[in-house]
């Protein structure tokens, strides 16, 4: 069972860290968002109204494929603000390899981000409130090492969520953006290490030469260190 | 390897490869429209033909079917650098890079195997390659042809994986290792791409494909490129919902290769 144990590099630690203090703060917990659920789950049933949730500083994502499709949504809404930030004011003595990598994978992002916005339509959630200012942006190291982070965690989502699509289009469209975000974490990882094994290193490939996957609890987990109101994959589909 | 004895668990029936007619040399040739002469003369070996399940739908391949046309894959690339880590064509500069992909790939045969031998079907025996194309290429003693042809596999690899996606939705644990090989593909395609850029080798290259541009690839690989430039996702322009430019959405969406295709373009290495 070990082998499917994901590795964490020290970035994605330091997030996990920060994900469970902040929620250990808000003072909710898996439980009680279980909770919730099956209370909606069982006012549905009975085709009552919808009753608020007992946390509603809470963004549900939904359920079935509009679920994927927002929590796609929702790191993709992620990484666009972490890369507008970074581009909007680049981090000092950045060079113009760096900035080129940088600048293709904000508008990938935007790329992204937008698709999935209108190809979910009125089902969408809103446009997220996102808070980096644990991100020192005038800091290269901060800057990469985030960058990574980020990507390496949409590689592992989508990787984890390809099993959880019900639509094949929907599925050839996540694999269609899931192998430009590995390209995208290859890129940073680079910069980061030239020329060494880092691309696809042996923290995040395993010894059977798989990537990360990640479920979307654990990527929530994680990503909602950055979202000021918490997102909850609750309803999301699990098989 | 745990992820078998859940493979273990499906029943898929009847899984033996079915093969069509092998593709005449006259549709070979017709599909590298303009391919340098001595590779048109080559006839697609019947080897290739033998090794990778064809079929003229690409959504009807079942699981086993899949995985060994995946194997076919992993066997070429293992093969490829294996022998050019061994040649010493590549730099040490570079020799870290290609020793990781080498390892990924080597691992990715032996998990395949596995897989397929635990979903009850049969791999395929290792192919003999011909990596210099009938004598167009030289891989293994010049190190832009190796890294060339590296770049070629490695994003022929991706779109590989991502057009038989659907074709194992009945099988969470197989489409989701299949996705984890599949980005592992993606990383060593985009650092093969930004090496050759570094390198000099093509100026323009970035590490994630503009378009149908093949760059400084030679014509033969185009087949590699075609259908890059689509823009229709899910029903949905892209490039109309969005404020990046049609360019950055190109880039931003990997298109899939249907199997007949990638079995050509694999065919032109399988003696």
């Amino acid at each position: 069972m070990e082998k499917d144990l994901i590795k964490q590099t020290p970035e994605e630690t330091a997030l996990i860290n920060r994900a469970t203090s902040r929620r250990n703060f808000l003072g909710y917990s898996g439980v009680a968002l279980a909770s919730a659920a099956l209370f909606m789950a069982g006012c549905k049933k009975d085709d009552e109204p919808m009753v608020t949730p007992p946390d509603s500083n809470i963004i549900d994502l939904g359920s079935g494929d509009v679920g994927i499709l927002n929590y796609a949504y929702a790191l993709e809404q992620l990484e666009a603000e972490f890369y507008r930030q970074v581009t909007s004011n680049f981090f000092s003595g950045s060079t113009s390899l760096e900035r080129d990598i940088l600048n293709d994978i904000y508008q990938h992002e935007i790329a992204h981000r937008d698709f999935f916005k209108a190809a979910i339509g009125s089902a969408a959630i809103g446009t997220l409130n996102i808070n980096l200012s644990s991100v020192n942006f005038t800091s290269r190291a901060s800057v990469l090492a985030t960058a990574k982070a980020f990507e390496d965690l949409g590689v592992s989502a989508y990787n984890g969520a390809g099993q959880l699509i019900s639509n094949v289009d929907y599925l050839l469209v996540a694999g269609k953006i899931v192998s430009v975000e590995a390209r995208h974490a290859s890129a940073i990882r680079d910069l980061l290490n030239p020329n060494s094994a880092d691309f696809a290193g042996d923290d995040i490939v395993d010894s059977s030469g798989l990537d990360a996957s990640r479920t979307p609890p654990q990527v929530i987990a994680i990503a909602n260190t950055y979202f000021v109101t918490p997102l909850s994959a609750a309803n999301l589909p699990t098989s | 390897m745990n992820i078998l004895k859940l493979l273990d668990t499906f029943n898929f029936g009847d899984n033996s490869p079915k093969l069509d007619q092998p593709a005449s040399r006259r549709e070979s040739l017709s599909f590298f429209g303009d391919i340098g002469a001595k590779v048109a003369l080559a006839a697609i070996p019947a080897v290739v033909l033998a090794a990778l399940p064809k079929n003229s739908f690409a959504r009807t391949m079942d699981i086993p079917g899949v995985l060994n046309f995946a194997l076919t894959l992993e066997f070429l690339e293992k093969e490829y650098y294996t022998r050019g880590v061994a040649s010493g064509v590549i730099p040490s500069a570079d020799l870290a890079i290609f020793q990781q992909i080498k390892k990924h790939e080597v691992a990715h045969v032996t998990f395949l195997q596995d897989a397929i031998t635990s979903v009850g079907g049969t791999p395929v025996a290792e192919p003999m390659f011909d990596f210099t194309a009938g004598g167009n290429f030289s891989p293994f003693s010049m190190y832009g042809d190796f890294l060339a042809l590296a770049q070629a596999f490695e994003d022929t690899g991706v779109r590989a994986y991502k057009g038989q996606a659907g074709n194992l939705m009945s099988s969470d644990t197989v489409l989701n290792a299949a996705l984890r090989i599949h980005s592992v593909e993606a990383r060593h395609a985009s650092q093969v791409r930004r090496l050759r850029m570094s390198l000099g080798q093509d100026p323009n290259a970035k590490g994630w494909i503009s378009g149908n541009d093949r760059g400084t690839l030679p014509s033969p690989t185009q087949p590699v490129y075609d259908g890059e430039e689509n823009v229709m996702q899910g029903g949905v322009d892209a490039t109309t919902v969005t404020t990046a430019s049609a360019a950055s959405v190109r880039e931003a969406f990997d298109e899939p290769l249907d199997e007949a295709t990638v079995s050509t373009i694999a065919g032109l290495f399988i003696m």
